[in-house]
């Protein structure tokens, strides 16, 4: 008989009021009976909506079902005949709006834990310490640029088939995002590096320091490779153009979190600088946002506010995020948007605060008609200016893709707004040169990330094995 | 890890390292700069490249030591080995075209602005250069300049050697007596860059200067570098890791690099304390 509780089994977690506080994990992660009992939730439907939900179509009721036989290896071999990065996708995916959103238990009560089900699965299969074995090589070679998800699910799906695979990565980590943008408390750097090292036991390597675009040309590449694969990621931070934003203590959210995460300024005295305490305002209202507005408290902050120009429901973070930043003390002023950012100026102009941030002017705003995404679009209310008092303000409104590759490579076309263009299998407008993530798509999820990662190495098997 | 194939001691302050970089050396050009980690932990800091030699695989740096980076960089010998170093990032100098130049370098950023000069004499461009120093002890590269130069004017704030004053003075007196100059390119303290700019406005003559902000990533993701540019009146945000190093001086906006330059100064301070007693303790 399945379990008819109309509510998942709950997540455990810190207290908020202690990890407000500290940079360790929020959620502890089922234990076996809290994962079996959410399991015989699921009804295992002949036509299970729930895997349509997946950007790379996990079988779900035959994981979950193996999860209720107490196979959890066997639960694990499913999902990753599907996704190479499950403890990752596990902790990041926004369930709510895919696999969950589609399931029947949804419609009266809440859908079965998919994602905490799918976590519990890859932390006890991780837990064992498997041997991994290196597939026999084929032969052939393939260069990757970019060590995030899309990256290293490309890498991961290539080098099980005996692909001869090398991944170029520009900063001194090999992650990516999940490395340098996604914070500790969210997703503990040992499962990514966990990940890393299983690709390099299957034979995958790691080159950490190449810019390609500058160190290496994509060209350059194609010379010592049958095919490359650009997963490079997003770019450029973008600013709003309002007066202040060059003030110390105006920081991009790629910026905070590159300092906090990657550079590990959260730790006790470090070696990069972060600003540390005081009142933090986040402008934004996406993943990034919440994980930069949680950073801020736990680095001391004795205020943070979430400044986002529309209402809780267009609010796109994932909504577990925004209930533990809530539940963490974030002050969310919504329907808020910034027009300044006023600079402390003293009459003595040796004074050390010269220059910093002091407050941030916002314009109250209302919700109109929808725009062409379906959202409604948010106007300003004449006259309804105010100030906060901050001490740093933290832009989280998003990336334009980064010039480098592009710029460098004759031939490669991308929008108007600078995306690699790629055809339905993840080619570029190049032979031999495929790429997929947030470098054909801007700013998206790890999941879509990881989806053409697959895509491109399929892709690229075809073309290869063709040839 | 990259190996740190020579080390010399310019001045008391300055110190230039000869690193094993050949995928680096390929590439590299004047103008371009490299980041580098000294150790796991360490903070990511970029570097002008000072030379290059693309048969042996190796980069030059020169840097100051000022803060701990710079100190724990300089502890290092030769036959060590450096944790990261990544490069050549930036665009490179524009050198093309140019007939005559005069190059203005200030303290160590002469060490950025010789492979400029090289450059442009390669191309066949006359170049006139002024170095400035604060005082003797701290002058480099001066027969470098010598020989990349058809004239160099050695400058130094106290007059203890070469002449008196600042760099402004000489080139004041350039730009009045020979009118056929293309272009000033200038690379030293903001500073001195700003005064630079404004000498170079008052005669129309066109002024490059290479901007050294604070960075991370140094390839376009955090926009920690980022500068305002003044372009036809209308206020341009730029990223120095991707668009510069080099700028076009008329459109800088140097207060606010200045003041962006200082945003961790207290805490680069205690960190640099920090690092000489340590290693004071070591000894």
């Amino acid at each position: 008989m399945p379990n008819m509780s109309l509510n998942k089994n709950p997540m455990p977690m810190q207290d908020p009021k202690v990890r407000a506080k500290n940079f360790e994990e929020v959620t502890y992660g089922y234990s076996k009976e809290a994962a079996q009992n959410e399991a015989d939730r699921c009804l295992n439907c002949k036509n299970p909506l729930c895997v349509t939900g997946c950007p790379v179509n996990i079988s779900i009721p035959e994981f979950i079902n193996k999860i209720k036989e107490g196979d959890y290896n066997g639960a694990y071999e499913v999902i990753s005949l599907s996704s190479s990065l499950p403890a990752v996708c596990g902790r990041v995916c926004p369930q709510e709006s895919q696999c969950e959103a589609k399931c029947v238990r949804g419609i009266k009560g809440e859908p079965v834990g998919i994602g905490r089900l799918e976590r519990f699965v890859a932390d006890y299969h991780n837990s064992l310490d498997i041997e991994v074995n290196k597939p026999i090589s084929n032969g052939h070679k393939v260069a990757i640029v970019g060590s995030g998800p899309s990256g290293l699910t490309c890498a991961g799906d290539l080098a099980k088939k005996g692909y001869e695979v090398t991944i170029y990565e520009a900063l001194h980590a090999a992650g990516g995002v999940l490395v340098y943008g996604i914070p500790e408390f969210r997703l503990p750097k040992t499962i990514v590096q966990k990940e890393v090292d299983n690709l390099i036991k299957m034979g995958v390597k790691v080159i950490t320091n190449v810019v390609v675009g500058k160190t290496l040309t994509v060209d350059e590449l194609l010379e010592e490779y049958e095919a490359v694969y650009i997963g490079s990621g997003a770019g450029l931070p973008s600013f709003m153009g309002i007066p202040g934003e060059s003030l110390n203590g105006v920081y991009s959210a790629n910026e905070f979190l590159t300092r906090s995460n990657l550079m590990k300024a959260y730790l006790d005295d470090p070696d990069t600088p972060i600003m540390k305490g005081g009142k933090v305002a986040v402008v934004g209202g996406g993943n990034v946002a919440m994980d930069a507005a949680r950073t801020a408290l736990r680095l001391g902050a004795e205020h943070v506010y979430i400044v986002y120009r529309r209402s809780m429901e267009e609010l796109p973070a994932r909504k577990e995020e925004v209930e533990h930043a809530i539940e963490e003390g974030i002050d969310f002023r919504l329907l808020n948007n910034p027009v300044e950012i006023i600079g402390y100026q003293s009459s003595d102009p040796k004074d050390p605060k010269n220059g910093y941030v002091k407050a941030m002017k916002c314009i109250k705003m209302e919700l109109g008609e929808p725009d062409e995404n379906g959202r409604r679009r948010p106007i300003e209310i004449p006259g309804s200016e105010f100030e906060i008092e901050v001490d740093a303000v933290i832009m989280s409104i998003g990336t334009t893709p980064n010039p480098l590759i592009k710029s460098t490579t004759e031939g490669l076309e991308v929008t108007r707004k600078g995306g690699i263009i790629v055809d339905d299998n993840g080619k570029t407008s190049r032979d031999r040169i495929y790429a997929g993530g947030d470098a054909v798509t801007g700013a998206a999820t790890v999941i879509s990330a990881m989806g053409a990662g697959k895509l491109a190495a399929k892709s690229i098997d075809e073309y290869i094995m063709n040839k | 890890m990259f190996k740190i194939i020579k080390k010399e001691v310019l001045n008391p302050t300055v110190t230039k390292m000869v690193i094993e970089a050949p995928l680096v050396a390929k590439k590299a050009k004047a103008g371009q700069f490299i980041i580098l980690r000294v150790s796991k932990e360490g903070e990511r800091i970029p570097l002008t490249v000072a030379d290059y030699d693309r048969e042996k695989g190796t980069i030059t740096i020169i840097f100051q030591i000022v803060g701990a980076t710079t100190y724990i960089l300089n502890q290092k010998e030769e036959g060590d080995y450096i944790e990261d170093f990544v490069g050549p990032l930036g665009v490179p100098t524009k050198v093309d075209g140019l007939k005559k130049v005069c190059v203005v370098g200030g303290g160590v950023g002469c060490a950025i602005a010789l492979p400029v000069a090289r450059a442009l004499k390669e191309n066949g461009c006359e170049v006139v250069s002024i170095i400035g120093f604060r005082n003797k002890d701290l002058l480099i590269l001066e027969d470098e300049f010598r020989q990349a130069s058809s004239e160099l004017i050695v400058m130094s704030d106290d007059g203890s050697y070469g002449r008196k004053g600042n760099v402004t003075v000489p080139l004041k007196e350039l730009l009045e007596n020979q009118k056929d100059f293309d272009k000033v390119i200038t690379i030293g303290p903001l500073i001195m860059m700003k005064y630079v700019v404004l000498t170079c406005k008052e005669f129309s003559v066109p002024v490059d200067v290479s901007m050294n902000p604070i960075m991370i990533d140094g390839t376009g993701m955090c926009g920690g570098c980022r500068l305002s540019l003044n372009v036809d009146g209308k206020k341009v945000t730029k990223f120095a890791c991707v668009d510069g190093p080099d700028f076009d001086g008329y459109e800088v906006d140097f207060d606010e690099a200045m003041a962006r330059n200082r945003m961790y100064s207290s805490f680069e301070k205690h960190k640099y304390d920090a690092a000489c007693n340590l290693f004071k303790e070591v000894k």
